[in-house]
């Protein structure tokens, strides 16, 4: 077990790194960067300058060199300024090199770098937005998970029944709706000023510090609903198998009444599939979260994500690029890992 | 001019629509309840050995339901039925009907002959044995109808692109006016579901956007079919470090948040590199190969067949291939103007090589998985102990077998490419600003949404249904194929 977690460590860390440096290739091309000058600096810089601006700031070297001082394994840089003073990766503008300033400043070392939309350092701002989110994301996984599996379980019990079609039927409108649909939906009869009911707020920007039933349920059941419908229908797949073996039917013989058939002998077994599938829901709802933090003007992960990358912030990009795979990693590892402790039947050399 | 309102003549029907729809959400929860307690009528054995059920109350409730459903059925199609007939005298519902009724005859058509030759036409025509599936073929083919009849100019009632100064924002069944100038003879007189925040029509907007899905969502998966089957197959087939090192570039894909790739892939400044424009020359280099291997595989036995084969083959799908890439002005000039058969727009293509590239490494991992299971078949080693080249055995064994599941899985990701386009769309990715594609139309509507929702809401719908439609059909595939 520990030598198969250490492999999946390895394989991850590879990937990592490999994404990363696919987003630092694609954000480090010539007209990103020319873009940035011009957003950072002046709009109507020549190409000259646009030049010399890149150039001070170290933007001009080698696509290797710039990954490695990112990463922390190569000397950050130092470049002479015109006017004798002297700016550097990790210490920025200043009169000559201070003493105490180290020379590797990457991810290593824990120095996200500098995000040039917000003006702020990277690791706040990812802390800050990766926290609200977080909290979008616990009441997505309260509302959704509970609700999914007792679909699943209810219509999988007793395949072909009323009950079975009705939930299936639900869990097939469910996936079929996008964030970006539910949630005009859901404005619309619930929020809308014009024809709705009113009962919730279209936006959740007052959420971030005081969430409420009235301005945060909208967000989460929107979340929700997409991923609830695939949940739901492998938690149904995986129960009407379990409910055809032979020892479903072994317990039936003997009398065990239904209802203990299904608690006791039925659903852990049933709910082994469920957890793999919610796992790897994670990147899934990393999307959704993105939709639904533009629609509700909920700042968060999502809503960072769209500013990074309409602006080409290129750190706050990359930060937000290696969250966000990490998090994919580490489902995926935990969904492997949990998915062999819950079924005996598995083992991992 | 009054503005019209939603029934129209027919507002007498709605009532009974109402009552109708209460009845059978009432009876339909009370049922579902009421099974939880009471027991389904008890069965008598009759003299001559059958069985009757006496009806006890389950009975009378899933009678009750039943019927109250077949009200609303009925009422819906009365208001199709009276709409296609009295037109705009039916509302916003008849004008739409009756401006509809290309589509009605080319379903009703289509569904007909379908259910006439249904025992001759194989899984296509089981599906018709499933309610679900039909339903879900039924929306499916309304779209695609509506998007053709739309691109033939038989539907729209505007042009989705002219904006007109008096009609910003006004809701459904609004007369159409303009601010400046005439209206043309002969225009039509209504913006039947209202106009956006720019004064164009919603309906004719809509009907347009299902063209631009319609066109890109099936091309783009089967695209993304002919990637992963023909990467998957050898992946499955000869394991190994080959294996290893694919499945390891499909996770690396599979890890990225799609968001962040689109964002990287479809910005104007990656665009400008050209770096889209060199993937879809590698990726649209697929299918040709793909076709040449199974073309190749089957006939190299007999040279005489296969050698002009190949020659039109990779000749078509040549001159296609590269008239695809070759762009004038583009970062590709390969081919002369006057051979270059089209041009696609660069948007379009930009949308297009990343809806394919996010897609592929999904059907990759189905492919190997599927491939790795039947490659164990005895049928296989048949092949092998045939002296069967490996090619001929992935292609002409495996991949016919593995048909089912992936039928059902294509129609999925039909679905699902639609909502990834409308996820494009939505962040103005892509696609032109103007662009009528449900995407972008509802990403207009929503910083209005709260104050003037019907801009945003039929895309949305229309979206909504089409991706229904699609899981549907893929959900009644999947029963029927497993059936025998």
């Amino acid at each position: 077990m520990a030598a198969f977690i250490l492999r999946r460590l390895g394989v991850m860390i590879a990937t990592a790194l490999c994404l990363t440096f696919v987003v630092f290739y694609l954000t480090n091309l010539d007209p990103n960067l020319e873009k940035l000058a011009k957003t950072q600096g002046n709009v109507r810089m020549t190409d000259e300058q646009v030049d010399s601006w890149l150039a001070a700031r170290g933007y001009d070297r080698n696509l290797f060199v710039k990954y490695g001082e990112w990463l922390g394994v190569v000397p950050g840089y130092v470049t002479q300024l015109d006017d004798g003073g002297v700016r550097g990766r990790c210490f920025g503008n200043a009169d000559e090199v201070p003493p105490g300033a180290p020379s590797f400043c990457g991810v290593l070392q824990g120095d996200w770098g500098y995000s040039t939309v917000f003006r702020d350092e990277v690791g706040s701002i990812v802390a800050t937005r990766l926290g609200l989110t977080g909290k979008l994301m616990g009441f997505v996984m309260l509302l959704m998970v509970p609700m999914a599996l007792l679909i699943g379980v209810l219509a999988g019990m007793r395949e072909g029944t009323r009950m079975d079609r009705s939930l299936s039927s639900f869990s097939i409108l469910s996936t079929a709706t996008p964030e970006y649909v539910s949630g005009v939906i859901l404005i619309t009869v619930f929020a809308s000023s014009a024809v709705g009911l009113r009962w919730f707020k279209g936006t959740a920007t007052s959420a971030m510090e005081n969430a409420t039933f009235e301005n945060f349920f909208l967000p989460v059941l929107t979340i929700a609903l997409f991923g609830m419908g695939y949940i739901a229908r492998m938690t149904r797949a995986s129960m009407a198998e379990v409910m055809q073996q032979q020892y479903i039917r072994t317990a039936r013989l003997k009398g065990v009444s239904f209802r203990n058939v299904v608690l006791k002998h039925a659903l852990r077994n049933a709910l082994i599939a469920p957890f793999t599938v919610i796992m790897l829901q994670f990147p899934w709802l990393l999307n959704g979260v993105v939709i639904v933090e533009t629609l509700f003007n909920y700042k968060g992960f999502g809503w960072t994500l769209v500013q990074a990358a309409s602006n080409n912030d290129i750190e706050l990009l990359l930060g937000v690029s290696v969250v966000s795979v990490f998090v994919v990693l580490i489902t995926q590892l935990i969904s492997d890992v949990g998915y062999v402790y819950l079924n005996p039947r598995i083992k991992v050399a | 001019m009054e503005p019209l309102t939603w029934t129209g003549s027919l507002a007498v029907l709605t009532p009974i629509l109402w009552t109708a729809a209460a009845a059978f959400v009432l009876l339909a929860a009370i049922r579902l309840i009421a099974g939880l307690f009471l027991a389904s009528g008890d069965t008598v054995t009759q003299p001559d050995g059958t069985l009757s059920m006496t009806r006890g109350p389950l009975e009378t409730l899933d009678l009750a339901t039943r019927w109250a459903f077949y009200v609303i059925l009925g009422v819906l199609a009365a208001f199709l039925v009276g709409g296609a007939v009295l037109g705009l005298g039916a509302g916003i519902i008849g004008g739409m009907a009756q401006r509809l009724i290309p589509v009605w005859i080319a379903l009703a058509l289509v569904i007909g002959v379908s259910l006439t030759f249904r025992r001759r036409l194989g899984l296509y025509g089981k599906l018709f044995g499933s309610t679900i599936g039909s339903v879900g073929f039924a929306l499916v083919m309304f779209w695609v109808f509506a998007a053709f009849f739309g691109a033939l100019d038989m539907i729209v009632t505007h042009d989705p692109l002219a904006q007109s100064g008096a009609m910003k924002n006004e809701v459904p069944g609004t007369f159409y006016t303009k601010m400046i100038g005439d209206i043309d003879e002969g225009a039509y007189p209504y913006y039947l579901l209202g106009g956006d925040n720019l004064g164009r029509d919603v309906f004719s907007r809509m009907i347009a956007g299902a063209l631009v899905v319609v066109q890109i969502a099936p091309m783009a998966t089967a695209f993304a079919f002919m990637v992963g089957i023909t990467l998957g197959l050898p992946a499955a087939y000869y394991g190994g470090r080959l294996d290893t090192t694919l499945t390891f570039l499909a996770n690396l894909i599979l890890a990225f948040p799609v968001i962040l790739l689109f964002y990287l892939l479809v910005t104007p400044e990656i665009v400008a590199t050209g770096i889209p424009t060199y993937m879809a020359a590698v990726m649209f280099v697929f299918p040709i190969v793909f076709f040449t291997i199974l073309l190749n595989s089957r006939y190299h036995t007999r040279p005489k067949l296969r050698l002009p084969l190949l020659i039109i083959v990779i000749g078509v799908l040549g001159w296609l291939y590269l008239s695809l890439i070759s762009k004038r002005f583009g970062v590709l000039e390969v081919l002369p103007r006057w051979l270059d058969l089209f041009d696609i727009p660069g948007g379009i293509l930009v949308v297009f090589v990343s809806v394919v590239f996010v897609n592929s490494p999904t059907v990759f991992r189905i492919v190997r998985g599927l491939g790795l299971d039947i490659k164990t078949r005895d049928y296989v080693a048949a092949a092998q102990t045939r002296g069967e080249g490996p090619w001929y055995i992935m292609l002409w064994e495996l991949l016919p077998n593995a048909r089912g599941p992936l039928i059902v899985d294509f129609c999925l990701r039909v679905g699902y490419t639609t909502i990834l386009l409308g996820t494009l769309g939505f962040f103005g990715l892509g696609l032109p600003p103007e662009s009528p594609d449900w995407g972008s139309t509802i990403n207009d509507g929503r910083k209005l949404l709260a104050i003037y929702p019907h801009p945003a809401l039929a895309p949305a719908l229309a979206l909504l249904s089409l991706v229904l439609g699609l899981n549907l059909l893929a959900d009644g595939l999947r029963e029927e194929s497993l059936r025998d």
